[in-house]
């Protein structure tokens, strides 16, 4: 309402933020937080197994820097910048989301750059210094330590990260208290920190192991005993990962688990739900097979098995955070704001007057029925687009032909008499937010969708119109004329 | 006709800011400056990388030169991210409206500043770490970084181009997008005084870097001695500290009147004195005593200093100006609709329908009705609309009423060619189930 429309009209603007936050996911929990303690062990067992007149068994430490190298490469540029990238894409798709949360997250988040920044400082010192430590063994052990450190500061950052992720999915106490210890001790928060720490381990484990499989000679002794050792590592953490996932799933509000079903994929996918559900486990089983084989049969180990546990682990992560992200609906953030970006409380409101009046840009304020097509495309832009396209990825047209049937002309009435009550039926789509006369001109634009494949730019190719309603003129206007009245009121009582 | 084009009053995000305003706004200029010195590592260094592998091309010494200082840019890159963040959460929540509008407007440049910069820096890398491998093709080796480059040159554009525009409102309504947001005055000669602030600065870091006593500079060069690159440095610095000032005299000239004021003329001035000291500083220091070339080292970068600190004092002085009586309506705008807003909670439309009961009906009335109500935009009497028609239901659950009940309460899914119906378990009670079974069923 308060923000100019960016729009992607084909791609879809949830589409956009879910690319880059699930790259930097995958990036974040394979190459850092389960990937550092991952490599800084091997540093380790290097110095362990080591004859006493040499720092470190060479070979092993070359592979473990080649592993390091990898990880400083693609975290310090794709990592870095998809996590910034997130920022960039919701401050453009979701304004009113990500700068409510910013409000009450400053700290949080201030805290976090902190972290962050020891985080890349040490990422330096321990990959730029890798080499030059092997010099002697007190360097050497010194390196190790910075190894363990960053470690800890990776985790720490995900740690504070994860609190607001579970503040939007369930913001708890925050409701009544709006505090910020209020929202961080949301009621997902313990049990989501619980489910992704021992799986970003086994992340960073599987794709250690890949990396294993490609910088190190076939049948040579180092490939041997880092296999194993990779093996092992993901044994460990496993188990752990597979009991916070069920714990996870069973603290996700009720509301949230029922709506679970419909999270992944879209309606038309609901009866793949429980596949889906059941892969989850099957990643891990994946997972699990492969280590078990990498530490059993460690010499006929192959490197398409270490590929198959990335996908499945990939795979497993990707679906998860579809998942969350989905289980949030119809809100952006949990019973305060729908993913429309519009406040509940806004509702009534909005219900009363139309969303055009209070609308801070659209092209059309006083819906007659030459403007009505028009102030349809306006009302679709302020309360559908953060969702749907007009032809694209979830194109409105595509979901009520799927409906009414394919290429069939849409019925305005059925329109008009399903909206305003999709969101029983369907408890993903958040309540339609205008008047009935907002809602005709709505199914109208909708209709001329279907009728003309008209395409809807956003305000980053076709800028923005100002209502003149909310214009600088109209509100000064308005300010003055309620100050006048209270006065007036005040002088009447004397 | 020509359409008059008005200045957008939004409304701010109701929640309070999380710290106090002055206190946010000295966070933004601290974190800026650390965050900006490091840009001006990162592009400077690019720089400077460039022209020394150019000169190296025909002597060795140079390309050393080069090598060295492209080591350290992938090395700032890192830093000037990372610290890029504080200053953007709290531009993000001092100027929520402004800003976020300013990158919607620009979204198409915005977003790609992620993926270009993510290319650039994988660029970076490949130049740094393939420095023997091109040995043979030089040139190709300098075309990697000069990609890099590129994009580093560019990517300051967007995001100039976006806090300007955030300072003028009554822009809005007439940018198309990034090119016409970019055109507005003053964003170029601030660019230009950005790059001969990237020059200058790095200067300083090249003098400082090849000081180091742990630095094993005699390893690395044999004919260069630590003087010969202390020198370059200080001249890259005369020459980017020449372009600050001559581009700070145009911004100071093209400031639109919007928000200028005496003070910000004043700091601006100050802020260039101290400019003007450096470079008579560096420019003695270069012509001076071969001895005393690093006696002003330290009084160089305490003014380079101050005046960064001066001048992003002045953008915000002026950012202060030009925002203030605008953003004074957008909270008196943002208090009048959250009354209005409150009124309406307190006192709401009863939409809520009532079932309209067709006493002709007589016991079906209810059972119609609440059809109507919940089925009805899915489901016809005789042809299928979304689901099956009521015709088929009663076919297939005469005499099973509790089927029915069953399924409306959780619906399987029998139809390969019919989306799944939703549950209706928390939404109907028993007896309104009752009812509603009735009517279906008494359909023939």
């Amino acid at each position: 309402m308060d923000f100019p429309m960016f729009h992607l009209d084909w791609l879809n603007d949830r589409f956009l933020i879910a690319m880059i936050a699930i790259l930097h996911v995958i990036i974040n929990h394979g190459l850092a937080v389960g990937f550092i303690p991952f490599v800084t062990w091997l540093e380790q067992k290097g110095v362990k197994n080591s004859s006493s007149d040499q720092v470190t068994d060479s070979e092993w430490d070359k592979m473990a820097y080649k592993l390091m190298w990898t990880a400083f490469i693609i975290t310090t540029t794709i990592g870095a910048m998809t996590g910034v990238g997130i920022w960039f894409s919701a401050a453009l798709v979701s304004p009113s989301s990500i700068g409510s949360l910013i409000r009450v997250f400053y700290w949080a988040w201030f805290t976090e750059w902190v972290v962050f920044v020891t985080e890349v400082v040490l990422i330096l010192i321990y990959f730029l210094t890798w080499k030059s430590s092997n010099r002697s063994l007190n360097a050497k052990l010194k390196h190790i330590r910075f190894g363990w450190f960053l470690a800890i500061f990776s985790w720490i950052t995900m740690a504070i990260i994860v609190a607001i992720l579970g503040f939007m999915m369930d913001p708890g106490n925050w409701q009544t208290e709006r505090s910020l210890l209020s929202g961080i001790f949301n009621p997902i928060y313990l049990p989501q920190l619980f489910f992704r720490t021992p799986t970003a381990m086994v992340v960073g484990g599987t794709f250690g192991l890949m990396m294993i499989m490609l910088f190190t000679k076939k049948g040579s002794d180092v490939r041997n005993k880092a296999v194993r050792a990779a093996g092992k590592w993901i044994l460990i953490w496993s188990p752990l990962a597979l009991v916070a996932a069920i714990n996870y799933y069973h603290v996700m509000p009720s509301a949230m688990q029922a709506n679970m079903s419909t999270a992944i994929g879209t309606m038309e996918f609901e009866q793949y739900y429980t596949v889906l559900k059941y892969l989850i486990p099957l990643a891990i089983c994946v997972v699990l097979i492969v280590a078990l084989w990498a530490v059993i049969k460690t010499t006929r180990f192959k490197a398409y098995m270490a590929l198959s546990a990335v996908i499945a682990i990939m795979a497993f992560l990707a679906i998860f955070e579809r998942v969350r992200e989905f289980v949030r609906k119809p809100y952006v953030i949990g019973n305060y704001m729908y993913s429309n970006l519009l406040r509940i409380e806004d509702y009534p409101l909005y219900k009363k007057d139309g969303i055009l009046k209070h609308a801070t840009y659209t092209s059309v304020h006083e819906i007659t029925d030459n403007t009505k097509v028009e102030a349809g495309k306006n009302i679709f832009m302020l309360t559908c687009s953060r969702c749907h396209t007009t032809n694209g990825v979830n194109s409105i047209t595509y979901v009520f032909e799927r409906m009414y049937g394919a290429g069939k002309p849409l019925n305005e009435d059925d329109m008009e008499a399903y909206i305003p009550n999709m969101h029983e039926g369907r408890k993903y789509m958040p309540p339609f937010p205008g008047n009935k006369k907002e809602l005709r001109a709505l199914v109208a634009y909708i209709k001329h969708l279907q009728q003309t494949g008209e395409v809807l730019e956003g305000a980053q190719s076709s800028g923005v119109v100002i209502n003149p309603d909310n214009s600088t003129t109209s509100v000064a206007n308005h300010i003055e004329a309620e100050k006048r009245k209270t006065e007036n009121k005040l002088v009447q009582k004397k | 006709m020509l359409l008059q084009i008005q200045t957008p009053v939004p409304k701010d995000i109701p929640l309070e800011l999380p710290l106090p305003e002055w206190l946010l706004v000295t966070l933004l200029i601290l974190s800026f400056l650390l965050h900006i010195i490091f840009i001006n590592l990162m592009l400077g260094g690019s720089i400077l990388t460039i022209w020394a592998q150019i000169k190296g091309l025909k002597e060795k010494e140079y390309d050393i030169l080069a090598h060295e200082i492209a080591k350290t840019i992938t090395v700032n890159k890192s830093m000037a991210v990372v610290l890029g963040v504080a200053p953007l959460l709290s531009i993000n929540t001092l100027y929520t409206i402004y800003f976020y509008s300013a990158n919607a407007l620009t979204g198409f440049a915005w977003i790609m500043i992620i993926p270009l910069i993510t290319i650039a820096f994988l660029l970076t890398y490949l130049h740094k770490y393939t420095w023997e491998k091109f040995e043979g093709s030089k040139r190709l080796h300098i075309a990697i970084i000069g990609m890099a480059t590129t994009i580093f040159l560019f990517i300051p554009l967007i995001f100039l181009t976006n806090v300007n525009l955030m300072m003028f409102p009554e822009k809005w309504g007439a940018v198309k997008g990034f090119l016409s947001a970019l055109m507005l005055p003053n964003v170029f000669p601030r660019y230009f005084e950005f790059l001969g602030a990237c020059v200058s600065v790095t200067g300083l870091f090249v003098v400082w870097y090849n000081g180091r006593r742990h630095y094993p500079f005699e390893e690395q060069y044999s004919v260069f001695t630590r003087y010969d690159v202390k020198r370059i440095g200080y001249s890259a610095t005369i020459i980017g500290l020449g372009v600050q000032i001559f581009f700070g005299v145009i911004v100071l000239f093209t400031l639109p009147s919007k928000g200028i004021g005496y003070d910000v003329i004043a700091v601006m001035i100050a802020a260039g004195s101290f400019l003007v000291a450096a470079l008579w500083w560096s420019y003695k220091s270069v012509t001076g005593d071969k001895r005393l070339l690093d006696a002003r080292f330290k009084r160089i970068v305490m003014a380079v200093i101050i005046f960064m600190v001066l001048y992003g004092g002045s953008r915000q002085i002026y950012r202060h100006n030009a925002l203030r009586k605008h953003q004074e309506l957008v909270a008196e705008h943002t208090k009048a609709f959250q009354k209005q807003s409150k009124e309406a909670r307190e006192h709401p439309v009863e939409e809520k329908e009532e079932l309209e009961l067709d006493p002709s009906l007589g016991e079906l009335a209810k059972g119609s009705a609440l059809f109507k109500q919940k089925c009805g935009i899915c489901h016809k009497r005789d042809e299928k609309l979304v689901g099956p028609p009521m015709t088929e239901m009663a076919g297939i659950y005469t005499g099973k009423t509790e089927d029915l009940k069953s399924w409306i309460r959780q619906p399987g899914k029998k139809r390969a060619d019919y989306p799944q119906m939703p549950g209706f378990k928390d939404q109907l009670s028993d007896e309104e189930l009752n009812e509603l079974a009735k009517f279906i069923l008494s359909v023939k």
